[in-house]
């Protein structure tokens, strides 16, 4: 099990190797489909970023809402490919890492190894569990899209699989293969 | 005539869509504990010990296992001699629907329309399966559908020349395709027979059964125990990380089809497998 504190280095990013099980502590940025866009959208336009993602990492969630006392409700990760588009994007302008579930495109894997980048998966599903692991959560940005807005949260020991790392190293080709009979 | 309250529907179908999303069944938790048994990969049991803590955290403090707490799926099986007093039956299961993701705190994920895709707000409305059966009971049964392993099912009109080995063919290539996007260990419901809409409903009416159950015929029963061995030889394993345990259950529902066809429909639902059911 490796410990990792959130922003990420490098060097950091260079000691994570596909399959390798990660506990992330420190800040992560959630963001879904609209809030990519939006991203996106200011990139191109030059506008200035609304959170600084330079070193940092995006959740793929839709949490479900908070009980009376709770910072968050469930909140497992959703489907990566939706974000496939934006992503290299994002990964040119600095940010460092993703979480989510299911495969990545080819563009989105080179981009890992290009800029020094990796892909996390959190267990789908398990959002009880995971959501303890949420101490703090604050929308920063695009508040209009509700749910769909960028959260920051603050996680301890947030447990994830490093399924695409910058070596272009990928679990689910290589996991598969290993256990796959006939 | 035996006379059914609308409120008491409403009330009925909101409890069942909390207790659904909160309380995964224990047939669920069996089949992960049986999964730690044959799991070869280490990340692989490590995510089934984390699904069974899961379980335990949601049932606790009630709340839901999965934040996708779905597209609320209602089955009515409605006894010929009920009479439902107060209001309308669909009105009183939407609702319940409403009243149970509102103060269930459960997720609100459905858009009024598919291309203009505005959020209804209260997760209304429900898709309603009705069958009328004779006496004088109500069953309902609310069964939650997460996205990405609906996302993941498919139809096929296979030819009768396909028989069984084409069937088979589809779910394991249907499985192959999905990889970890339906969150694995997933349940896989198969259709066979009836035509292109009723295949369908097949494959979802078959997710309904627990793990465990039998299948009445023999026959279909065989076939349930040899495609999961199949699909479990595809090595995707617990959340597509590789391993053993890639589906915990095989369901089939088949039903009589045209001597020209042979229907197919691959229902993929996943862990987080939810149903309640309650009799008025
Ligand atoms: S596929 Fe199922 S377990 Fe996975 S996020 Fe969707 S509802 Fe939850």
């Amino acid at each position: 099990m490796k410990k990792i504190t959130t922003p990420l280095t490098d060097a950091v990013v260079k000691d994570l190797k596909a399959g390798d099980s990660v506990l992330i502590t420190g800040i992560i940025y959630t963001g879904r489909d609209s809030a990519h866009k939006r991203l996106i959208d200011a990139l191109n336009a030059k506008e200035p970023m609304p959170v600084d993602l330079k070193g940092q990492i995006i959740y793929y969630v839709g949490p479900a809402p908070a009980k009376p006392g709770y910072p968050i409700g469930p909140a497992g990760p959703t489907t990566s490919e939706r974000m496939d588009p934006y992503t290299p994007a994002l990964l040119e302008y600095g940010m460092k890492g993703m979480i989510g579930k299911g495969n990545r495109t080819p563009e989105v894997l080179d981009a890992l190894k290009k800029y020094t980048g990796v892909y996390f998966a959190a267990v789908g599903g398990a959002a009880a569990l995971i959501a303890k692991r949420i101490k703090k959560c604050e929308t920063v940005a695009y508040d209009d899209l509700g749910p769909e807005a960028v959260m920051k949260l603050t996680v301890e020991d947030f447990p994830v699989v490093v399924v695409n790392d910058c070596y272009g190293n990928d679990l689910y080709e290589e996991g598969m293969k290993k256990y796959r009979k006939s | 005539m035996k006379e059914i309250k609308y409120q008491d529907i409403v009330e009925a179908v909101a409890k069942l869509c909390i207790d659904a999303n909160c309380l995964i069944g224990d047939d669920i938790v069996d089949a992960f504990k049986s999964g730690l048994k044959i799991e070869e990969s280490q990340t692989g049991k490590d995510i089934l010990n984390q699904l069974i803590e899961n379980v335990e955290i949601s049932k606790n403090e009630m709340i839901p296992a999965c934040q996708d707490t779905g597209t609320a799926v209602v089955f009515l099986q409605i006894g010929s001699g009920v009479k439902i007093v107060g209001g309308e039956l669909f009105d009183a299961i939407n609702a319940g629907v409403a009243k149970g993701y509102t103060e269930g705190y459960l997720r609100k994920s459905i858009v009024s329309d598919p291309l203009r895709r505005k959020n209804t707000g209260n997760n209304t409305p429900a898709v309603i399966h009705t069958e009328i059966v004779p006496g004088d009971e109500l069953k309902i049964t609310v069964a939650p559908k997460g996205g990405g392993s609906e996302n993941m099912s498919e139809v096929k009109m296979l030819t009768p020349a396909a028989g069984w080995e084409g069937i088979k063919k589809f779910a394991v290539d249907r499985v192959m395709r999905s990889k970890a996007n339906p969150c694995p260990p997933i349940l896989v419901g198969v259709g066979i027979g009836g035509n292109f809409e009723k295949v369908a409903y097949l494959a979802k009416k078959a997710l309904l059964r627990d793990i465990g159950s039998v299948h009445p015929d023999p026959f279909y029963a065989e076939k349930e125990k040899e495609l999961l061995e199949e699909i479990n030889k595809t090595g995707i394993g617990p959340q597509g990380f590789g391993g053993r345990v890639t589906a915990l259950a095989v369901f089939i529902e088949s039903y009589p089809c045209h001597i020209a066809s042979m229907p197919a429909a691959v229902n993929i639902n996943c862990h987080a497998a939810r149903h309640k059911t309650a009799v008025l």
